[in-house]
This record gives structure tokens, sequence and C-alpha cells, in this order.
């Protein structure tokens, strides 16, 4: 539904009469499939927006190529915008405009007749449960409401692929979770949704594929799962009361144990493929030898530590 | 036929905006019938060089060139609504969509116009009591020019905030050029009183003829050839005005 190769982007920024040029975007492949919650994550500056921008018509790229739902971006951006929707990080309506209104306007501003826009606007209001507000002027909105209209002005045409700019940015988490709810009803009306996010559990939670950019470059794409399976299994950290020779011994050439290190002079850090079964036969193996443990504990890999795998940084650091 | 549409759309929404808050003509108003009130009265005497010799002749030369001043302002700072709207993103939600990018200038250039026409049918009744007479017919000419005016300086207006897009640069570079194009245009006191040299420079400054015709139709000479000529020169800068901001605009908002 979107493929894009090599996008790229910079900018030219004066200061002190000397330009310099940043190069926000350098060379982005991407293809994201029908149907498909299509996350992209990364730290701010990476380059999100500016690549949503661009897959939007709003910016023009300064070298690629991208096919939106078939339509090329750079030849036909008036086809693009067709078929596509887009939500802005904020903003976007006036103030003293009742959702109703803003929702009947964006339905002729997309070339549909009074009564057919009339007729969306309604049902958009209920589908995203604003009819009860439906009437009141958008500066009274909460974030949730606010986000949730602008959304619906986003999808008031139908598009086929549907562009949010850190849909859940600044909510509350009830906001959020149906944020969340709403994207996945859009999913299983058949649309394709581009989001962008720098919230690791919402990339994990609600994405079905994600791609990570960091300084304009793609790092790492897959489901959060593959993802998270590539770099690594779980963790077990344990953490003794004497000093660790004797643990490693027990424990260096066990079958399920990958790879072990020790943290300092009582702990140790086990690689293993899924910790659930590795606990057990730690505790057991460590037990029949007559070593004590005093504490023990599953790491299991997130997305920040794909994040700190593919850029040594870590996603909530940057 | 879709410009029309889309232009028609959008115009209805700015005049929704309008309607909602209506605070904007109290502040409009507020400055222009202070003068009204405050300067106007001792102009009897600065003005017998014209001809005034009474107050209501007084109003008839000194309404009109505050009718001018009142659109060229209006016009000149009609960039700020603008730049408002990119701000709040409005602008980058209705480019997605496929409407007429000359449309969403456009829905606001008649806006604003409406804006300045409502403040003139104000000003104008407020001056009938001290005596202002004007002949309809010279009153509806005068409107239209005086809307013409208005265009053009908000399509001027246009053009500096698109270049610029910065709401406290644009305040005090409109200021600057604002006030001495509005002085070289004798909107205060008539050139016929000013030094010579004022009055040769004034020729080059077309705001200047707009309000020697704006004054002529008060004064009650349709006829009087200063009245189409001040028409043809507007009109000729207001389309080409208009015209250089919607390229601009495409170009910017596409």
């Amino acid at each position: 539904m979107i493929q894009a190769n090599q996008l790229r982007k910079s900018y030219r920024t004066k200061r002190r009469r000397q330009t310099t040029t940043v190069d926000a975007v350098r060379g982005v492949d991407l293809s994201v499939t029908e149907g498909e919650i299509f996350g992209f994550l990364g730290p701010n500056g990476a380059g999100k927006t500016t690549t949503l921008r661009m897959l939007a018509t709003l910016l023009d790229p300064d070298g690629g190529q991208a096919h939106i739902a078939g339509v090329d971006l750079r030849a036909n951006p008036a086809g693009v915008r067709a078929v596509i929707g887009y939500v802005a990080q904020g903003g976007g309506t006036w103030d003293e405009v009742s959702a109703r209104e803003e929702l009947v306007l964006q339905g002729r501003m997309h070339g549909l007749s009074k009564a057919e826009a009339q007729q969306r606007t309604h049902a958009a209001l209920q589908a995203f449960q604003l009819d009860e507000y439906g009437d009141r002027w958008c500066k009274t909105y909460s974030g949730g409401q606010r986000r949730r209209l602008d959304i619906a002005l986003g999808v008031i045409h139908r598009p086929k692929v549907l562009f949010l700019d850190e849909p859940t940015a600044g909510l509350d988490p009830q906001s959020r979770a149906h944020m969340w709810e709403e994207v996945r009803r859009l999913r299983s009306e058949g649309m394709t949704v581009f989001l962008t996010t720098h919230y690791l559990d919402e990339a994990d939670a609600l994405c079905d594929r994600i791609a990570i950019i960091d300084y304009g470059r793609i790092v790492a794409e897959g489901t959060p799962e593959e993802l998270k399976r590539d770099i690594s299994g779980d963790v077990v950290m344990i953490g003794l009361d004497e000093p660790t020779t004797r643990a490693e011994e027990v424990l260096k050439d066990k079958r399920y144990v990958l790879k072990l290190e020790s943290v300092g002079e009582t702990g140790l850090r086990l690689y293993v493929d899924a910790g659930e079964t590795a606990i057990p036969h730690v505790m057991r193996e460590l037990n029949d030898n007559g070593i004590t443990l005093s504490t023990i504990a599953l790491h299991r890999p997130s997305l920040d530590d794909v994040f700190l795998t593919k850029t040594g940084r870590s996603l909530r650091e940057s | 036929m879709k410009l029309l549409r889309d232009t028609w759309l959008l115009y209805q929404r700015q005049l929704l905006l309008m309607w909602r808050s209506p605070i904007w003509l109290f502040f409009a108003l507020a400055q222009p019938v202070t003068y009204l009130f405050l300067f106007a009265p001792f102009l009897q005497k600065a003005l017998l060089p014209m001809g005034a010799s009474t107050i209501q002749d007084a109003y008839n030369i000194y309404v009109p060139g505050l009718l001018v001043v009142m659109c060229f302002y209006t016009g000149l700072f009609a960039g700020f609504g603008l730049v408002a709207e990119l701000r709040m993103g409005i602008l980058e939600r209705a480019r997605v969509t496929p409407i007429s990018r000359s449309a969403l200038l456009l829905g606001r250039a008649a806006r604003d116009v409406t804006a300045m026409l409502i403040q003139c049918a104000l000003i104008t009744i407020l001056s009938v009591p001290f005596g202002l007479t004007v002949p309809l017919p010279n009153l509806l000419v005068a409107y239209a020019l005086l809307t013409i005016i208005g265009l053009m300086a908000a399509a001027i207006s246009y053009d500096i905030a698109l270049t610029i897009k910065n709401e406290n640069a644009l305040g005090s570079l409109l200021n600057s050029i604002g006030q001495p194009i509005a002085l070289l245009a004798g909107v205060l006191l008539p050139l016929a009183i000013a030094p010579v040299w004022i009055q040769k420079l004034a020729l080059a400054n077309p705001f200047s003829w707009a309000t020697n015709s704006v004054r002529a139709l008060f004064w009650g000479s349709l006829t009087d050839p200063v009245v189409w000529q001040g028409t043809l020169i507007v009109s000729v800068l207001a389309v080409v005005t208009v015209l250089l901001s919607v390229r601009l605009y495409s170009r910017n908002i596409r």
C-alpha cells in the first residue's frame, strides 16, 4: 500500500551567514502492506515527521520515489491526496467552531455535497463517540476529544491510507488506550494506518510492524516480536550471598544458558532462550550445590533494547 | 467553477468565525471613532483653504480620508490572520485535501473585505449626525473603490506575511510601511494644503489617487476626472497584487 525507495530530504539553515545543510531523511526504504498498522519509531528529530510529511504530499522529497496505493507520489500528488488522510501532531481546527461544523467543512473540502458531508459527519461523530459534544466549540475539548476529532477529520473522505503524526503524544493513559482502540477499529474497516511515535509501548502494543529510524535512516524493521527476538533471548539476573565463582562453575555448561556474565562481585547475568523455563532449572541447580540465592529477576528484551543494540543509545535517553 | 465553489465554502466559514467573535469590530472601530469625534471637529479652520466653510464641509472632506485609511490599515493587517492560520495548522489540514489553493486565499480576502465594508458603513452612519451628506450613487461608487483599495492592501499584506511568516516582525514592518503611505495619501489632511514637493511625491502613491477619488465622490462630483483616474490606477494595481499573492500562496501552500 505504501512503497518508498530511498526517500531523501535535507534542510538548509542559515546562521551567522553560514549555510549548513541538515540531512533530515537520508534514504528511507519502506514497504507497508494493506490493512496494516505500521509504526515509525524513533527519537525526536530522527526524521519521522519529515518522512511522514513527504509521504502525505506536504513536503517535496529531494530524492527517491514513493507510491501510495499505486499512485506515484512525485508525479501525481493530487492523486495521492485523494486516497490518503493526514492528521498532524496538533491543531488544525478553529477555536470557535463546533466539531460538527469542522467535519462538514472537511467533507466539503474533499468535494462532497452538503447532504453527503452532513450524513458522514453524523456517522463520524457517533463512531468516534463525539456526538455528545458535537455542537460544542473545539476550544472546550479535552485532549482526548481533540485527538478523536482530529482523526475523524482525517478520515471523513474514507481514505485508503491514514497518516497519523504522534497520535497519542501528551494524552493521559486512558485517552491513549481509547485512541488505540480507534486506530484498531479503522484498521478493521480496511484502512492502512501509518503512524509515528516515540513511545515504545505504543509501537509494541498497537503496531503490526514497525520501522526504527535514527538520524534519518532506518536501522531496523519488522514485527515487534521479530525485532526483539533478533537481538537476544531473555536475561535472568541473579544475586548471591557469596562471590560468583562457584555459581559460574555450576551454570556455565548448562544447555539452556547461552551466555553468562558476572555483574559486580555477587551478581550474574544469564542469557537464555526462554526465561520462564530457565528459572526453575537455575534455582534447582544452585540449591543442589548448596549455593544460596538472594535475588532472581527475569528481564525480557524491549524495543528499547532493540534500539540500544542498533544505535548504541537508549531511546529513553535520546 | 470549482474555484468559485471552494472560495464560497471558505468565505462562509470565515464569516461564521467573524460572527462568533464580534470583538474585532470594537477594536477595528475604536480608533476611527476617536478620530471622528476628537479630531474632525477642529478641522474646519484647517480645511478653509479647501473650501470648507462649515463643519459639514469639514466632515465631507475628512470622512473619506478616514474611510480610506481604515480600509488601508485593515487590509494591511490582514496578513496577521493568515499567519495565525498557518501557525494553527489550519492550512496544513486544508493542504492535504483537493481544495483549490487560490480559494483558501480568496475566501480569506473576501472576509477581510467584508469586514472593511461593515466598518465603512458604520463610520458613514456615525458621521451623518455631524452633517455628512453624500448622494447615494456616489456613496456606492466610493464603497466599490474602497473595496478595491482594501483588497489591494490585503494582497500586499499577504505577500509580506507569506514571505516573512513571523507575526512579530510583521507588525513593525507593516507599521513602518503603512505610515508613510497613509500620510502621503493625504488621509488626515488633504494634500492640497501640503508643500509642493510632498504633493509631487504623492503623485507616485496610488493610495493618494484613491483618496482623492473617494474625496471627490463625497464632495459630490461623480464626474471629476480624478474619480476614473484613481479607480483605474487602483484597479490595475489590485489585480496585479492579488494575482501575485495567489501565485505566491499557491507556491508556498501547494
